[in-house]
Formats: structure tokens, sequence, C-alpha cells
């Protein structure tokens, strides 16, 4: 099917199972919710609310979580922002839930371009508390139709909220994607720890409230522990002629496609150049990138931001390497010539031609 | 011997946390009796607060889902839309409906969500320490309003049954008290036809409920149940505020 990004977000999301959505009209991503209105509206079981807030939209979210059913959100960065109140929750009572950010310029209202600059608040929880969620970070059509259908399964299975992040440029633009097979919401195995009502079993509490300090931090370190189980289970890259490299792109989402023109254009003149493309942001795939400084000695992280992934590389090579950076925020799509003349210069100043 | 009066079973055997006069105890008993009669534990969930309400998952033995800070219309949206069959009700404070909440319930009840409400006034912040509430009255010592609220600058006291009882959705409306005997068979009977009309699917039903906090108030029990009736009635009357159930037919559960 030949679909725009946020109508593969929404078509996957339904075909996941994902029964009930809840959002509010922010640019550069109404087309999802528009999508999910309509394809809810004619799903007997589907539930679509045009919500009075983001804080609305993502409390809804709560309820149908608690209820045991698969719920979406979707947003645009100052939403994503207002959505945080909830994402805090949902994580300390291990709720899942699916949140799409479709990141445009910012701070504050910014603009409605393609920007990176959300990646800390992904992945360092966003909101208050001690937190991690799933971050997935898609680079095409098809893989923004993948990872719904993932990010539906990561949540069910570690009870976590998986955030997706895609760019006002990837929610545009349209490509070919196979869909996988839709699943019925009644096939998907019960939750053993929904509230429906205590019939034939004792009542049950879903809950934040932890006053007593040593549950709360006993409570901290379980999810800690989940989390450590998810970093060695989920980590994720995507390599493109790194083989040979003496030179990778670090890049993710629409920068990691920029990033593969211009490395196809470094390739023609005889540059070895690869790129790594994390599709986990959190967890980091860390250990790919260790990995891969055996034998790199250079790294270049591309961002549409000031610079802010370029944390997780430097806290994984922990100096190990020579890291550079190129960032472009405010909405600017950088070309692939921009970075091709960006991986031209290091390439050279570094000396990478003569080296092996 | 006949056995005429015992716990409710959807309570637990647990000793309420509450002050000594305070309203919540005696709400929490009303409505767990009414789970009971309506035969309803096994179908219900509640939604509790934040605020001194929270600790409801203590005392009663049904389904609970804590609630965010006044979100508690919202969660509740969503528990009910994916669980359509199921008895969901919110119990919420004033500063969790009436301030930090006033969207999210004025947007559900205009939806008509076919949840009920259970809002207790008690006039202020009590969890937290006494500081004013959206519906403090005129003059009234808080700890946010140390010479007393003023008009002028905190703004008056919110009406929010009678705001809401403006939108659409809401079928139900009623203003009680449990300050006196008579008040608190009143309240129960309200909130029992609450429940009743989400039973009967005929939408967004509340009861709110004048409740003394003689801790934030600074006055001994008795006195805050008769400040109930002497004052806090002048700004918040105990009335029906709205009832279009005659209007949408009658139905076996509101027999």
């Amino acid at each position: 099917m030949l679909l725009r990004g946020s109508h593969v977000f929404a078509e996957a999301a339904v075909r996941a199972g994902c029964r009930f959505y809840f959002g509010y009209p922010i640019t550069p991503q109404n087309e999802l919710t528009e999508y999910m209105a309509n394809a809810l509206a004619s799903l007997p079981d589907g539930v679509f609310i045009q919500a009075e807030s983001e804080l609305a939209a993502i409390n809804m979210v709560i309820g149908v979580s608690m209820a045991g059913k698969r719920a979406m959100t979707s947003s645009s960065s100052p939403g994503i922002s207002l959505k945080q109140e909830g994402i805090s929750f949902l994580s300390a009572m291990e709720l899942p839930a699916v949140i799409i950010n479709t990141m445009r310029g910012g701070p504050g209202l910014g603009n409605i371009a393609a920007a990176q600059g959300d990646y800390l608040q992904a992945t360092r929880g966003g909101g208050h508390g001690d937190y991690r969620t799933i971050v997935l970070a898609p680079g095409s059509g098809q893989e923004m139709a993948d990872f719904t259908r993932m990010a539906f399964e990561y949540a069910d299975r570690y009870r976590i909220p998986v955030i997706i992040l895609g760019d006002g440029m990837m929610s545009q633009m349209m490509e070919p994607v196979e869909f996988p097979d839709p699943i019925d919401p009644k096939s998907l195995p019960p939750k053993p720890w929904v509230l429906d009502g205590a019939k034939d079993r004792p009542s049950r509490i879903i809950k934040s409230l932890i006053l007593d300090t040593s549950a709360m931090e006993e409570h901290n370190w379980k999810l800690f522990r989940k989390y450590e189980m998810i970093e060695k289970e989920i980590s994720q890259v995507e390599l493109f002629l790194t083989d040979d490299a003496r030179l990778v792109v670090i890049a993710y989402g629409t920068a990691s496609r920029i990033t593969k023109g211009a490395i196809k254009r470094v390739r023609e003149m005889g540059l070895k150049v690869g790129l790594m493309s994390p599709k986990t942001l959190w967890p980091f795939p860390k250990r790919f990138l260790l990995e891969m400084s055996r034998v790199v000695t250079d790294f270049l992280v591309f961002e549409m931001s000031t610079g802010q992934m370029l944390e997780d590389v430097k806290l994984s090579l922990e100096g190990r390497r020579r890291i550079h950076f190129y960032g472009r925020p405010g909405g600017i799509i950088s070309t692939p010539d921009e970075i091709a003349k960006v991986i031209n210069n290091i390439y050279f100043k570094e000396g990478l031609e003569t080296e092996g | 011997m006949k056995k005429v009066f015992g716990k409710p079973k959807s309570l637990k055997d647990a000793v309420f946390h509450y002050c000594p006069g305070c309203g919540h105890s005696i709400i929490h008993r009303l409505v767990a009796e009414i789970i009971d009669e309506l035969n309803i534990e096994e179908k219900v969930i509640g939604v509790p607060p934040a605020g001194c309400a929270v600790l409801a998952y203590d005392y009663f033995d049904i389904d609970i889902g804590e609630s965010p800070h006044g979100r508690g219309a919202a969660v509740a949206t969503g528990l009910k839309r994916a669980l359509p069959d199921r008895i969901v009700f919110t119990y919420q404070g004033d500063g969790d409906i009436a301030a930090i909440g006033t969207a999210e319930t004025i947007h559900a009840a205009n939806r008509g969500e076919n949840i009920t409400v259970i809002f207790v006034n008690n006039g202020v912040y009590g969890m937290t320490g006494g500081q004013m509430a959206p519906t403090t009255i005129i003059g009234q010592i808080s700890t946010t309003t140390p010479g007393g609220r003023n008009e002028k600058r905190d703004g008056a006291p919110i009406d929010l049954s009678e705001m809401l009882a403006l939108t659409d959705g809401t079928v139900y409306i009623e203003r009680t008290a449990v300050d006196t005997p008579k008040n608190i068979i009143r309240t129960k009977k309200a909130i029992k036809k609450a429940f009743r009309v989400q039973m009967a699917g005929l939408g967004f039903s509340l009861v709110e409920v004048l409740s003394p906090c003689p801790t934030n108030l600074k006055l001994s029990p008795v006195q805050a149940n008769e400040w109930i009736g002497s004052t806090m009635t002048n700004y918040f009357p105990l009335k029906v505020i709205k009832d279009k159930v005659g209007k949408l037919g009658a139905s076996p559960h509101l027999e």
C-alpha cells in the first residue's frame, strides 16, 4: 500500500489490535488522528474520542489500559510535554500504552517542521520520577508499520509505555508499505492484572501512591530490574555499509535517511563510510556501538538538534574514540550533499584515507 | 438473634485513617452499602482521586484504579468505554474536581459519559493541610487565605454542579450533605439513584456531598456539621440540581 507516514502509524495500530485512540489536534500529525477517527468508526468495537486536552487523552489511555485493552494516543512535541504527567503514571503503575510523537521544531511552540529535539525528553523518562520508557525510532514507512506493531507487543510484554519518535517529514512522506496481518483483539492473551470487576477473584488495585518509603524503594528497584532486562533483550540497530568503514555516522529517523544519501555520494568518491542507525533510542544500543568501536576510530553523530543523542554516544564510548558532531536544529532539513561535505571534511582532516 | 446492622461486604476489614468527624468515612460506608444493595460488587470499578480519599483502595473491597490529580473523569471515560457493561464511578474532592480537574469533568459530562461521580465538597484542601479550595466560601479562613477568602482577590466559590447541569450530557445531579442523620439518608438515596442512572445507561450522574472537615476548619466535629447547615449551604443549597430521568423513560433499574 502507498501511504503517508501518519496513515501508516494509524493503520498499523489498528492492525495491531488497537481499538482505542484518544487525541487532540496538533500539526504536523493531524492526519494520524483523522485516520483513526475514520478507521475506528468503521469497526464495531472501535472507540475514538477527540479529547478536550492532551492531558485528558493520555488519562483516557490510562483508563483503557487498566481495563486491559490496547490503547494509543499521539501528538507532536508541545502536546507530548502535556502528556508527561500521564506517562509518568503509566510507568509507575506499569500499564502498557503506545504514544507516538511526531516531533517538530521547539522549544515552546517552535514550528511545524521536522526536528529531533525531543530525544532527551523521550529517552530520560520525560515526566517526573525515576523511570524510562521504550523509545523506538523508525526510519522508513515500512519501519513505521513494523515498529508500531512491535510497540504494542513490547508494551504488553513489559507492561510499559512505548514511545515512537517520528517527525514532521516522515509523517507527510508517502512510501509503499507492506502491513502485517491484522490481529483480532479478542485473540490477544488475557492479562492477569486488569480491572474488570472482582468476579470470582479478590479485588485488585492499580495505583502509584506508595507512601511507605521502603516499599517505594522496592518498587523503584523492581522497575530498574525490568529496565535492565529490556536493555538486554531489545536493543536494535540497522547497519549500512559498515563492514569496511573507517568513519561511521550515527543517525536515526529522517537524519538516517539523509545520511544514506550522503554515504552513497561519498562512497562513489572512494570514502569508506557507513551508517549505524539506532532503532531503539532507549534502550540505547550501546553494545553494538562498543563492538564497532573496536575497529572504527571515528564516529560522526548527525542529528536534527543541537546534539542530544550525542550524549548517549559519548556515554557509551567513554572517550575511547573520536566523536564528531553535526546538527541542524529548528526544523532545518539538511540535504545529502550537505552531509556528504561534512563527512568529506572529517574524513580527510583525520587522515582516514591513509589508514589501514 | 437476627442481625440487623453490620459492615457492608464491599468494605474491607480496615480501620479508616480519616480524622475524627470527617465525612469521608460516612460517604465510603454509604457507597459500600449501595454497591451491596445493587449487587454490583463483581462489576464495579472505582476511581479515587489525589487527596484524602486516595486511600479509598484500602477500604473498598472492589476493583480500584487510582487517577492522577483531577483526571478521574478521563480515566473513568477510558475504563467505561473499554468495559461498557461494568459500573464505573469516580470519587473526587472539591480541589480535584473543581480546580485541577475542571476540564476533564466538564467534557466527560458534556459527552454524556455513562459514569457516576461522587463529588465530596468540604470547602478546603484536606490532605495538603487546609489551603483554599475552589469551593472555600467568602471570608473563610484557610492557610492560603489567612484573612479569609476575598472575592476580589481570590474569586468567589465555584458551583461546579450548577455548571455541569448546563451541559446536555448530564442526566442527574443532586447536592446533599452528611451533616445530619436525615441528610445522610438523603445522600444515600441520591447516590443510589446516581448508580441506577448509570446501570440504566442514561448518562452522566453526579452527587455533590457537602462534608465536614473539622481538622482544617479548626472546629469540633459537631461544630463542623453545624457550619455546613448554617453557612456552607448558603452558598451550596441542598437540592436536586438536574433530573432528566423522568424524561428519558422508565427503566427496570430505576423502579
